[in-house]
This record gives structure tokens, sequence and C-alpha cells, in this order.
């Protein structure tokens, strides 16, 4: 019997392909969010800061910011479920990820947000469910949320157009 | 804009004391009954796709969503502010990059509860959108 990667190994290679996914993108990086792996699961981790602020009154974190933190949750982890496949599988390598041949993300064909809550001023949360992801399109739902991961502040459906593959 | 003076001091105020919205500097272009047009320039630090350099897609639903709830407002059926319920937006085609985008919202229908509103963005080709969306909005009592 084949042993097992030691556990090291294995955590390295996967850490690595998730940074690479998301490093360099700059609405990203501008928006504070980060990503938290277990395992294959991702949380999507929208750092707060004064900057994402759209009601000063309440206060309350801009409507669009959400929304926006919906949609990169989504099509992070949608890039995600097909990396995994092919990295686990041995068909990509952390080397080939890491030497800047990043994959290409899905693009959003639709979106649409539901406001369920006021959003507070303070880290949240997302996850994304692929709910179809075929050749060209998927279909993903996301949720987000802060002090309750029962009470969620918003979430969204939506399309996305799958990048081309290269075997065609 | 002349018309309706309370509005537009009550709408530059918010806009300008919204911290998101000056920090991509977003401004308002045009302010009627019901109707907004509000602008945000070209910035490498809202791009989505580093290859191409075209802005995120996010980055556009956040213009969408503000110049939405600024129609809202505008509108004068409306009293007082008002919260995003939905916003489904469509994405037409990339925005070219370096372009600033423009977004076009009209406030149509305001019942007792629900504002409506559709919106339209655009680089600086007006005869081609970049995006559509349709949105519901909260009008009266506590959002």
């Amino acid at each position: 019997m084949k042993r097992p990667e030691p556990v090291q190994v294995v955590k390295q290679r996967r850490d690595a392909a998730l940074a690479a996914l998301v490093r360099g993108v700059p609405y990203i990086e501008f928006l504070g969010i980060s990503f938290d792996r277990r395992g294959d699961e991702l949380t999507a981790v929208l750092s707060y800061d004064d900057k994402i602020i759209g009601n000063p009154m309440l206060p309350a974190i801009h409507g669009g910011v959400t929304g926006s933190f919906l949609e990169i949750a989504a099509i992070i982890q949608l890039s995600w479920g097909g990396l995994w496949d092919e990295l686990e599988s041995g068909r990509m390598t952390v080397e080939t990820l890491e030497g800047g041949q990043r994959p290409k993300l899905p693009k959003t064909i639709d979106f649409t947000v539901d406001y369920l809550r006021t959003g507070l001023p303070r880290d949240a949360y997302a996850r994304a469910r692929v709910s179809r992801s075929g050749r060209r399109y998927a279909s993903v739902h996301v949720e987000a949320w802060q002090d309750n991961v029962q009470r969620p502040f918003a979430e969204a459906v939506g399309h996305f157009l799958m990048p081309a593959r290269e075997d065609g | 804009m002349a018309q309706i003076p309370d509005k537009t001091t009550i709408a530059e105020t918010f806009q300008n004391a919204i911290p998101y919205a000056r920090e991509v500097g977003m401004t308002i272009e045009l302010l009627e009954d019901g109707l907004a047009e509000m602008r945000m320039p070209y910035d490498a630090r809202l791009v989505g796709d580093p290859e191409t350099g075209v802005m995120h897609g996010g980055a556009v639903l956040a213009l969408m969503d503000s110049c939405c709830g600024l129609a809202v407002i505008a509108h004068p059926d409306v009293p007082g502010l008002t919260a995003t319920l939905g916003l489904r937006t469509d994405h037409l085609r990339k925005a070219v990059p370096g372009q600033a985008i423009v977004v076009r919202a009209e406030c149509y229908l305001v019942t007792r509860s629900v504002a409506f509103v559709r919106a339209t963005a655009w680089d600086d080709d007006r005869t081609r959108p970049v995006a559509l969306s349709t949105g519901t909005f909260t009008v009266g009592g506590q959002a």
C-alpha cells in the first residue's frame, strides 16, 4: 500500500495553490479579503476597515462592498474546485502555479444579491456552494454572515462563464 | 437640479460622507426627481483581472448600488433614506481599461413600501452598455 504523503507536504501544496489563485487580484486586496481553508472548504473573510462603510450614521457596511465580497467568494470557490482536482490528481503542480501560470478566473454573467440585514462594522465571512459547474456555465450560491452563521446578512446567486480549457 | 435643492443637498452630503464612495472617487454627475448619474474613475486598485487590467465586476456593482440608492433618495415620494433589498446585475461586456464608469439610475416606481430602480453602466462608449441592473429598495420606516 502506498504511504500517505506527509501532512506538511499536503498542506503546503494546498496553501500555495490557494495563495496563487488569490494573489495579484488588486480588488481582492483593496477590499481586504482573505481565505481560510479547511481541507477543500473555503471561507472568505472580509476584514473590517473604515473605508468599507456605506452608511456612516448606522454605521453599516456599503451594500456594494457586501455584493463584491459575495461575488469574489463565489468566483474563488468556483476556480478552487477545478484547481483542487487538477492539483490532487497531479495534472497541475504548485511549481507551475507559482511560476506565474495563474488559472484564468470565471467571468460573471449575472449576479443577484439579496440584502437580508444590515452589515455591521466588523469582520464578515462568506461561503459559496457551486450548484452546478459545467463545461461553459456554472451556477453558484453564496451566503455571508457576521456574528451568527445561522443569520446571514446577505446572500446571492450568480451565473458564471467558465474559462476556456486548454485541453479542448 | 434647481427644482429640488433639499434633495440635492441631502444626497450630496450623504454621498460625500460615505467612506467607500469617497475612497473610490465616486461623484454625482446628475440629480433630478428619481434620476441619478454617478461616475467612478478608472483605478488600478479596483482591477479584477491583472492580465487585462479590467476593473472587477464587484467594483461596478458597488457603483450600481450607490447610484440606484441615490435615485431612490432623489424621488419626491421617498421620505428620508433607503436600503437595498435586492439588486441584480447583468454584465454585458468588459469595461475598457483606463476609462471611467458612468451609471445612470432611474427610480421608476415608488409604492408605500418599495422603490423599484433600473440602471445602466457605460464606459466612454455610450452606445454599448457595460452592465444593467434592476433593484428594489425600502421606502419609509427603519431599514
